[in-house]
C-alpha cells in the first residue's frame, strides 16, 4: 500500500468543485462533494481526454465539459449508455486536509 | 419481509410499469412476479407488422430477454394464464394450478381482437392480428395458400394486408365504410392512401358488410350482405380490439368498456392497479402505446408510494407502418361549423396535408406523402399554441430541417440506411433504426442517449423523431406537452420560473428543497438553468453559484478541445484603434498565442491560451482598456455594425455610434442563451441585422427594430417589431425586449424559437401595447446591469477566484 500524500486544504476546494493536481506525469482532478467527501480521478475523460476537472459535479459524478459524458467519480466509469473508464485514486480528508494515495497506475480507457 | 407485487399480463404496458418502478429506490420493497399467457418474454407488439412483412424477425422485437427478468429478481411465468383473482384472500389461481398470494396486483391484460359474430367465424384459417401466434399462423398460411382476405381497412388491417402481400399472397381488403382509416383520415387523404396501396397491388372492397365466412373445415371464401362472394384461404379479422377485462370482471372489479381506473391507475380495489389497453380512464380506452407509457410512469410512482404524479389522459397520433407510405394523423380531422382548414394538395407528388384550425390553434392534422412535420404539428396541437403568426407558411413545415442541410429529404422512410442523419456526430439512419429496434427505444431522449444523434446542435431532432415514428409507428412516444426540465424534476421550465418569483426563492438549496428536487445536487443540465433563473430574478440578491456554471462561464473563456481557452476582448461596436491592436498584439507575443482570428461578430479571437495564464493576460488587456467580450457565455455577445454614415455614401443615421451605445447598454448581461445585436446604416443591411436577436436597420426617417433572427443552426429572418424615431427610443425598446426575453424565455432557448413559441403578437403587446410596461421592463434591465457590468476579467486579474486558475504542483 502506498502512503497518503497531503495535497491541499479541503477549504481550498469549492463545494461541488475541483482543483487540478499536477504530478510529474499526469494531471489529477480532486473533487469535493456537497457532503465534503473528496474524490480523485485522472483529469482525462475516457471519451476524448476532456479535462474532467472543468466539468460540473453533481452527486458523486461529473459531466465532462467537452461532450457531456457523465463519469462516476467513485469508479471512474462512464455512466448511462456510454462506455469507458478512467483511473481513480483513493482520497480522504484528515483534519481538514485532503490526502491522496498515488499508486503508479496503468492507463485504462 | 418484502411485499408481493404480482403482474398479470407480460406485455408492453405491464413491463414498462415494472421498468419505471425499478428506476426508483422504493422498488426494493417488492418481490415481483409476472404471469403471461403467451410463451414469450415481453416483445414489442407494435412491430408485429414488420415481422409479418418479413422486415424483422421475432428475435428483433423482443424487448426484455429472460435474463432481464432474472437480473432484476423478477420471477417470470410464461404460458400460464391467470384464471381467477381471489380478492378476499388476495390470491391468484392459474391455469396450471398454481396459487400465488399478492399484496399488490397489477393488471395489464391488454386487449383481444374483435371477431365479428358471423357464421363461420370459428373456421380454421380465420384469425385476428394480435400476437406472435397470429403472425406465425399468417406466415405459415402464406407458404401453402394464395388468397387472403383482410376484414377491416383501419390501421391494423392495412398493416396486416401489406405484410401478407409482401409474403406473396393476393390480398383483398374488405371495409365496411366508404373510406379507409375513417377514424384517422378524411376523404382526400384516404383516397390518396388507397391509390398508393392499389399501385402496390392491394385490392379493396369498400362498403362491404361481411355476412358469412364460407367453408367446411377451413375457410374457402367470404359472403357479403349483398350476396356477392369472394374466395379466400385465409381471413384476418382486424376490425378493432376490445379491452380484455374478463378476469377483472369475474373478480368483481368495476368495469365498463374497460377496467375503470382513476388518475393514479387504481381500480375500485385499492390494492389492484391496472394499466394499458385493458383500462378505461376518464371514459377513454386507449389502443396505442404512447398513452400506456404515460400510465406506466404514474402507476410506478404510486406503487413506490411516492404519491405524486397523476395521469390526466393523452392526445394520440397515428403513423402507418407500411414501408414506402408516409401517413400521419392526429386529433380531429372533420371540421365542425366555424372551423377553418388549411390544405395543401399535390396529386402528382402524392402529397396531401390538412390542418384543422379552431380559435387560431391546431385541432387536428392529417398528412399523406410528406409527414416530416407531423411531430411539429402534433406538438403545436398539444400545446394549444396560437398559430396566427405562422399561418401563411405553416403548411410548408418547420424549416429547421431543410436549412440544416437535409434539403428535400422529407421522406425519411425512403432514405437509405447509410444516409447521414446527424451531421454533428456522424450518425446514419441505419445506426438509429438499429438502436431503436435492438435496444427497444421509444423516445427521442433515449435515441439521443444511445446513438448521440441530435445530441449536439439538435437540428436533426425532427428527422430523428420522424425515424422513431416510422420505425415504431404509433408507439412512438412524442415528448409530453409539458416537458420536465430534466430527469431531476417533473416540473417544467415555466413552473420553475414561476415558483422562483412567487415563493421568492433566492438560493439553489432552498429551490431544491422547496421544489422537491429528486437529486441531491441537480445535474449538469438543470443547475446552469436554475442559476440563470435565480440570477435573472434577483439581481444583486442572489449569490451567483460558479459551480453551477458551465466551465466557459466559470473560467470566462471558451474551452477548446485540447483543454486550452480562447480569449475575445470586447471592442464596442467593432471599432478599434491602432493602440488597441498594438495592445492585443503585445499580449499575443507575451503569452505565445498560437493563433489569432477575426470572428463573425467583428472581434479578435486569441486561441490556445493556457488556463493558468488567463488572469495575467486579462491584467494586460484590462490595463489597455479592454473588458471581457463574453464570447464564451450565455450572454450578450456583440453588436455588429456596418461602415456607417461617417464614411458610407448610403448611410442614413449614425449607425456605428448607435451600435456602440447599444453595446454599452447591454454588455455583461447574462441571458438564457447567446444574444447578438447588429445595426445597419441603411436597408442594404451590411451588418446583417435581420438575422440577429435584436437588429436595427436605419432608414432615412428613423429606425426599424427587428427581433428574433438567427443565423446559426436554423436560419431565421427577424420579425419587424416596429419603427421608432430616435436613438433614445431604440435604446429603450432594446432594453425592454432584452429584459422580456431574459425574464420569460427558457434557459438555452434562443430568441428565434422563443418568439415562435410565444408569438410575435404577444411580444408586440408587451413592448408596444403599454408604454408604462415597456419603461418598467427597460428599468428592470438597467437595474440588473448595475450588477452585471462589473468586468469579470479585471476582477480575476486582481485576484478573484485565484484557485480556479491555479493548479497544485506535486513533486511526485
Amino acid at each position: 500500500m502506498s502512503e497518503w500524500i497531503e495535497v491541499v486544504e479541503l477549504a481550498q476546494i469549492p463545494v461541488l468543485g475541483s482543483r487540478v493536481i499536477k504530478t510529474r506525469d499526469m494531471a489529477i482532478a480532486v473533487f469535493r462533494g456537497s457532503d465534503d467527501r473528496v474524490y480523485a480521478i485522472r483529469d482525462a475523460c475516457p471519451h476524448k481526454n476532456g479535462p474532467l476537472s472543468q466539468g460540473i459535479m453533481h452527486g458523486h459524478s461529473v459531466t465532462c465539459p467537452l461532450h457531456n459524458w457523465k463519469i462516476d467519480l467513485t469508479s471512474g466509469e462512464a455512466l448511462g449508455p456510454d462506455e469507458g473508464c478512467t483511473n481513480v485514486f483513493p482520497a480522504r480528508v484528515e483534519e481538514g486536509r485532503v490526502q491522496l494515495q498515488l499508486e503508479p497506475v496503468e492507463e485504462v480507457a | 419481509m418484502k411485499e408481493k407485487l404480482v403482474l398479470i399480463g407480460n406485455g408492453m404496458a405491464g413491463i414498462r410499469t415494472l421498468e419505471e418502478l425499478l428506476k426508483l429506490d422504493e422498488a426494493d420493497k417488492y418481490e415481483i412476479s409476472v404471469f403471461g399467457a403467451e410463451p414469450h418474454p415481453n416483445y414489442n407488439r407494435i412491430l408485429l407488422s414488420p415481422v409479418l412483412a418479413g422486415e424483422k424477425t421475432i428475435d428483433d422485437i423482443i424487448l426484455n430477454s429472460r435474463e432481464w427478468y432474472a437480473e432484476n429478481g423478477i420471477t417470470l411465468h410464461t404460458g400460464d394464464k391467470v384464471n381467477e383473482i381471489d380478492r378476499v384472500n388476495r390470491k391468484l389461481k392459474t391455469e396450471s394450478g398454481k396459487e400465488v398470494g399478492y399484496d399488490r396486483l397489477l393488471i395489464a391484460t391488454g386487449s383481444n381482437p374483435f371477431i365479428i359474430p358471423v357464421p363461420g367465424a370459428d373456421l380454421e384459417g380465420v384469425i385476428g392480428f394480435r400476437d406472435i401466434a397470429d403472425v406465425e399462423t399468417m406466415l405459415s398460411a402464406s407458404r401453402s395458400y394464395k388468397r387472403a382476405v383482410v376484414i377491416g381497412g383501419g390501421l391494423l388491417g392495412l398493416e396486416a394486408a401489406n405484410g401478407l402481400m409482401k409474403q406473396g399472397m393476393e390480398v383483398k381488403v374488405v371495409h365496411l365504410m366508404d373510406r379507409l382509416m375513417e377514424r384517422q383520415l378524411d376523404d382526400p387523404a384516404a383516397e390518396l392512401l388507397k391509390c398508393s396501396l392499389e399501385a402496390d397491388g392491394m385490392e379493396f372492397l369498400m362498403e362491404a358488410q361481411t355476412a358469412e365466412i364460407l367453408g367446411d373445415e377451413r375457410v374457402s371464401g367470404v359472403r357479403f350482405a349483398n350476396g356477392s362472394e369472394v374466395e379466400a384461404d385465409l381471413v384476418v379479422m382486424a376490425v378493432g380490439i376490445r379491452p380484455n377485462m374478463e378476469l377483472a370482471q369475474r373478480a368483481g372489479l368495476y368495469c365498463e368498456r374497460g377496467i375503470v381506473v382513476n388518475d393514479t391507475m387504481q381500480t375500485y380495489d385499492p390494492r389492484i392497479y391496472a394499466v394499458g389497453e385493458c383500462v378505461q380512464h376518464r371514459g377513454i380506452c386507449y389502443g396505442l402505446v404512447a398513452p400506456l407509457f404515460e400510465q406506466a410512469k404514474v402507476c410506478a410512482n404510486h406503487l413506490a408510494q411516492l404519491g405524486y404524479g397523476r395521469y390526466e389522459g393523452s392526445v394520440t397520433s397515428t403513423k402507418l407502418k407500411v414501408t414506402g407510405i408516409d401517413l400521419f394523423s392526429a386529433g380531429e380531422f372533420i371540421e365542425e361549423e366555424g372551423d377553418e382548414t388549411l390544405v395543401l394538395q399535390d396529386q402528382a407528388q402524392g402529397v396531401y396535408k390538412k390542418l384543422l384550425i379552431r380559435d387560431n390553434s391546431i385541432k387536428g392534422a392529417v398528412m399523406v406523402g410528406d409527414t416530416m412535420d407531423g411531430s411539429w404539428y402534433f406538438q403545436l396541437l398539444r400545446e394549444g399554441a396560437d398559430i396566427s403568426s405562422l399561418r401563411s407558411s405553416i403548411l410548408f413545415g418547420q424549416h429547421d430541417l431543410g436549412d440544416a442541410g437535409h434539403g428535400d429529404e422529407t421522406r425519411v422512410a425512403n432514405l437509405s440506411a447509410d444516409a447521414e442523419i446527424c451531421g454533428c456526430n456522424g450518425v446514419c439512419k441505419g445506426d438509429i433504426t438499429n438502436a431503436i429496434t435492438s435496444k427497444g427505444l421509444f423516445t427521442v431522449d433515449e435515441v439521443r442517449a444511445h446513438t448521440k444523434a441530435s445530441a449536439s446542435c439538435g437540428s436533426c431532432t425532427g428527422l430523428v423523431e420522424a425515424l422513431l415514428a416510422s420505425t415504431v409507428g404509433e408507439g412512438y412516444a412524442a415528448a409530453p406537452s409539458k416537458k420536465a426540465m430534466c430527469g431531476c424534476t417533473e416540473l417544467s421550465h415555466d413552473e420553475v420560473i414561476k415558483a422562483i418569483k412567487k415563493e421568492e426563492i433566492k438560493s439553489m438549496r432552498k429551490l431544491f428543497d422547496y421544489l422537491n428536487w429528486k437529486t441531491p445536487d441537480g445535474c449538469a443540465s438543470c443547475r446552469p438553468a436554475l442559476n440563470y433563473y435565480l440570477l435573472a430574478s434577483w439581481p444583486g440578491e442572489y449569490q451567483d453559484d460558479l459551480q453551477s456554471r458551465f466551465i466557459n462561464e466559470r473560467a470566462h473563456g471558451n474551452i477548446q478541445k485540447d483543454g486550452t481557452y480562447s480569449v475575445v476582448p470586447r471592442m464596442f461596436g467593432g471599432l478599434c484603434t491602432p493602440k488597441d491592436l498594438r495592445a492585443i498584439a503585445d499580449v499575443c507575443d507575451k503569452f505565445e498565442v498560437p493563433e489569432m482570428k477575426v470572428t463573425g461578430g467583428q472581434r479578435i479571437d486569441l486561441f490556445g491560451v493556457k488556463k493558468e495564464d488567463l488572469p495575467a493576460m486579462w491584467k494586460d488587456l484590462s490595463e489597455a482598456g479592454f473588458v471581457s467580450g463574453h464570447a464564451y457565455g450565455k450572454a450578450m455577445r456583440t453588436v455588429k455594425t456596418c461602415a456607417g454614415k461617417t464614411w458610407c455614401r448610403f448611410g442614413t443615421q449614425n449607425s456605428t455610434g448607435l451600435g456602440v451605445q447599444l453595446e454599452e447598454l447591454t454588455w455583461g448581461s447574462w441571458m438564457p442563451h447567446k444574444y447578438k445585436l447588429a445595426v445597419s446604416g441603411c436597408p442594404r443591411n451590411c451588418a446583417e441585422a435581420t438575422i440577429k436577436d435584436f437588429g436595427v436597420v436605419c432608414v432615412d426617417s428613423g429606425y426599424e427594430l427587428h427581433i428574433g433572427g438567427n443565423g446559426g443552426i436554423k436560419v431565421r429572418v427577424t420579425d419587424l417589431l416596429c419603427k421608432v424615431d430616435s436613438e433614445e427610443e431604440v435604446l429603450e425598446y432594446c432594453g425592454a425586449f432584452t429584459q422580456l426575453y431574459r425574464e420569460e424565455a427558457h434557459y438555452l432557448e434562443r430568441t428565434a424559437p422563443w418568439v415562435e413559441r410565444v408569438g410575435l403578437d404577444y411580444i408586440k403587446q408587451r413592448i408596444l401595447g403599454d408604454e408604462a410596461e415597456r419603461k418598467a421592463l427597460h428599468e428592470r434591465f438597467k437595474l440588473g446591469q448595475e450588477y452585471a457590468q462589473i468586468d469579470p476579467w479585471k476582477a480575476r486579474a486582481d485576484g478573484a477566484q485565484a484557485n480556479e486558475f491555479t493548479p497544485i504542483q506535486l513533486a511526485v
